[in-house]
């Protein structure tokens, strides 16, 4: 309604993530500068929402200590997030793992660079498997969305929120350097407010908020040492992953429907191929693109049914190969599914793509 | 000068049979019994009632708060 | 000459279990001072009157299972990250009284980064640290606070110090900290040193409310399982041997 929110301004990625967090009534945000998002904190320190809204924006010591500082927040049922890229979001896996078991829901936001190990500063989206897999120990899974514009980092963080207190888990955007660094026109989402601790009592019963004469004591914890105790609360994150995968997947195709050859890619990528697309058409090479939006639950669905009409796929990563496999799983050897991708942070061209589509399939 | 006379009463079931309240004690009142609770513990009892001042030393020691302390005046 | 059944009266009664500990029993071995340390929490929480609004947080140790025994909210933490928890507990919820209770594997060998920034930023909470020198729920193994010489199983011949180091004084090394309020190092094995103990945690949950920094109570404490001792042994050589080394008092307060 407010004629703000409509307002279209031009930011990065990162700062999108930002603002759009204080926006959606976030109540803290915890987080340790790694290139390429330190955008994302420093635009909080720089707007200093605790002197609007009360969100608290802490810099923490480490990673380590960022994820569980959300694990913390979490449990109060409170609107919590980190960000981080690629070598911190490893460090975090551990927190991730806690507040799975735990049941608790938060926003992780990785804005993946090249690696193994220190790597580069540069875009990758190598972190695929240990987004989609779950990157920590034990049977979990995590709604993952992948944003492709700085649009969708500021809508991908209001609905990351959604998903996470919807199904009680972390949620985690996979964007890359490039989607962070970008600049773009966005329109912020609408202010919301933060809830009040009445409203987290009703809609987070178990949540540590102090325990009042009318109920138990509430405990998070993700420890459990009766093998078939253990044993039913993985059941029950079983049955809501299954639940998740129901009802949350999210994809976006472009020309797909009298498509020979389909790219498949995400975030950057699924830029790139929408303009390979572009010069594929033009050469008279029916392509189309299938973008998933979220990569747990993956489209798998989607990408059976498209098999039964296209001559073949093409999983288009900046990595070694990683959601091909899931592209692969889905088609279940029905039609051929190649890969193309480059690693260290080099972002392929769309005629560099193209020419890969021709290589494998033409 | 008050003088107190006390008495205590041991959650048997709860009680480990540490001693750390038998080691407490001023008045050397208590004692580890030879019968055992249902985990196989050797409670702590007066042994010597008689003693017991109602200065509660045994029940802060106490690690599984299994005491309960009643004093008079005397 | 009254008789135990007329002494017995809640008339007279003078002492007895605090109701914020319940009954569940304790997973503790016989003696253990972790016992006497959640009791202290129970009756400081009960007497001041802060049931509903504090909330604990648990370690990964033998008081992994703090949560079963008293009666308020807790959270726990993954191991030795309690102080970064109760950090966002506390920025998010600043009217409640928010404590950790860690032991040392938790707070001094994994958790020390966590516990010396939240130190240093000077949060608001309470930490109550056991050091008893040893890692008791894995089964006696060394810790940083291992003392020279002191045998666990991995350091079976006695700790050599030319090979795995020194023992960590950590309140020691958190005194030096701009964030941290008050420092003191406490034990429960008499009745006088629970009382002392008492006190003091009363008092770093009072100081988290007065906005002054951080406040650790360390609580030098037996683990007559992992030393192979008898509690009232375990006493003995925790006088004799732990007290030079972690003297008990307030090292700041301020």
């Amino acid at each position: 309604m407010t004629k703000h929110s409509e307002e279209i301004t031009l930011m990065k990625g990162n700062e999108a993530v930002a603002h759009a967090a204080v926006r959606c009534g976030c109540d803290g945000y915890f987080g340790y500068p790694i290139t390429p998002q330190s955008e994302i904190l420093e635009t909080l320190m720089e707007i200093e929402p605790w002197k609007t809204t009360g969100m608290v924006v802490l810099q923490a010591e480490s990673e380590v200590a960022s994820i569980n500082m959300v694990y913390g927040g979490a449990g109060c049922g409170k609107k919590v997030m980190t960000t981080s890229s690629s070598p911190g979001v490893s460090l975090m896996q551990e927190g991730v793992s806690y507040m799975a078991g735990a049941e608790l829901p938060g926003v992780i936001v990785n804005v993946m660079r090249g690696g193994p190990g220190l790597g580069t500063i540069q875009p990758s989206q190598a972190d695929y498997f240990q987004a989609v897999k779950g990157g920590g120990h034990g049977d979990y899974r995590m709604p993952v969305l992948a944003p492709a514009s700085v649009q969708e980092m500021a809508d991908f963080t209001v609905l990351a929120f959604d998903l996470a207190f919807k199904y009680l888990t972390p949620t985690m955007i996979l964007a890359d350097g490039i989607i962070g660094q970008m600049m773009e026109k966005v329109i912020l989402p609408p202010f919301r407010p933060r809830r009040t601790e009445d409203e987290i009592r009703e809609q987070c019963p178990w949540a540590t908020l102090g325990k009042t004469p009318e109920r138990d004591p509430n405990y998070i914890s993700s420890l459990e040492l009766r093998s078939e105790e253990m044993e039913k609360i993985n059941l029950r994150l079983q049955a809501r992953y299954r639940e998740i995968e129901k009802h949350e997947v999210r994809y976006e195709e472009i020309q797909c429907d009298d498509a020979e050859y389909i790219f498949v890619a995400f975030g950057t990528m699924a830029r790139v191929c929408q303009k390979a697309v572009e010069l594929a058409r033009a050469e008279g090479i029916k392509a189309g693109l299938l973008r998933p939006v979220t990569l747990f639950p993956y489209p798998t669905q989607r990408v059976s049914v498209l098999a039964q009409t296209v001559k073949g796929f093409l999983s288009v990563e900046m990595s070694a190969g990683q959601m091909v496999e899931d592209v692969r799983l889905a088609v279940s050897g029905t039609v051929p599914v190649e890969f193309y991708g480059r690693m260290g942070g080099i972002v392929p061209s769309p005629s560099e793509v193209l020419n890969a589509l021709k290589t494998k399939f033409l | 000068m008050a003088k107190f006379k006390g008495a205590i009463v041991v959650n048997t079931e709860r009680c480990k049979g540490c001693d750390l309240c038998v080691v407490a004690c001023p008045t050397e009142t208590l004692a580890l019994s030879n019968d055992a609770n249902s985990k196989g513990y050797n409670f702590s009892f007066m042994e010597k009632e008689e003693n017991c001042t109602g200065c509660a030393a045994c029940a802060h020691v106490c690690p599984d708060a299994c005491i309960t302390v009643y004093r008079i005046k005397i | 000459m009254s008789s135990i059944q007329d002494i017995v009266d809640p008339a007279n009664l003078v002492y007895e279990k605090t109701t914020v500990m319940n009954d569940t029993p304790m997973h503790y071995c016989p003696g253990c001072s972790h016992g006497v340390v959640h009791k202290i929490l129970g009756e400081i929480i009960q007497e001041m009157g802060i049931q509903e609004k504090t909330i604990g947080v648990a370690p990964v140790g033998c008081a992994v299972f703090a949560y079963k025994y008293l009666d308020i909210d807790w959270q726990q933490a993954a191991h030795g990250r309690a102080p970064a928890v109760a950090t966002a507990i506390k920025r998010l919820l600043p009217d409640r009284y928010v404590f950790t209770y860690q032991g040392d594997g938790d707070l001094a060998a994994i958790g020390t980064a966590e516990t010396i920034h939240a130190c240093s930023r000077g949060e608001n909470i309470a930490i109550i640290y056991i050091n008893n020198g040893i890692y008791g729920m894995t089964g006696g193994q060394m810790a940083p606070t291992t003392l020279p010489g002191m045998k666990s199983t991995t350091s079976p011949n006695g700790r050599d110090q030319q090979l795995e180091g020194h023992a960590l004084d950590m309140s020691k090394l958190l005194v030096q900290l701009d964030g941290v309020c008050y420092v003191t190092r406490q034990s429960v094995h008499t009745v006088g040193a629970v009382r002392k103990t008492k006190k003091a945690i009363r008092k770093a949950l009072e100081n988290s409310m007065l906005n002054k920094g951080t406040s650790i109570v360390e609580v030098v404490s037996t683990c007559n399982s992992g030393w192979r001792m008898s509690p009232a042994d375990s006493n003995t050589w925790m006088e004799e041997n732990m007290f030079p080394v972690y003297g008990l008092g307030d090292l700041k307060d301020i």
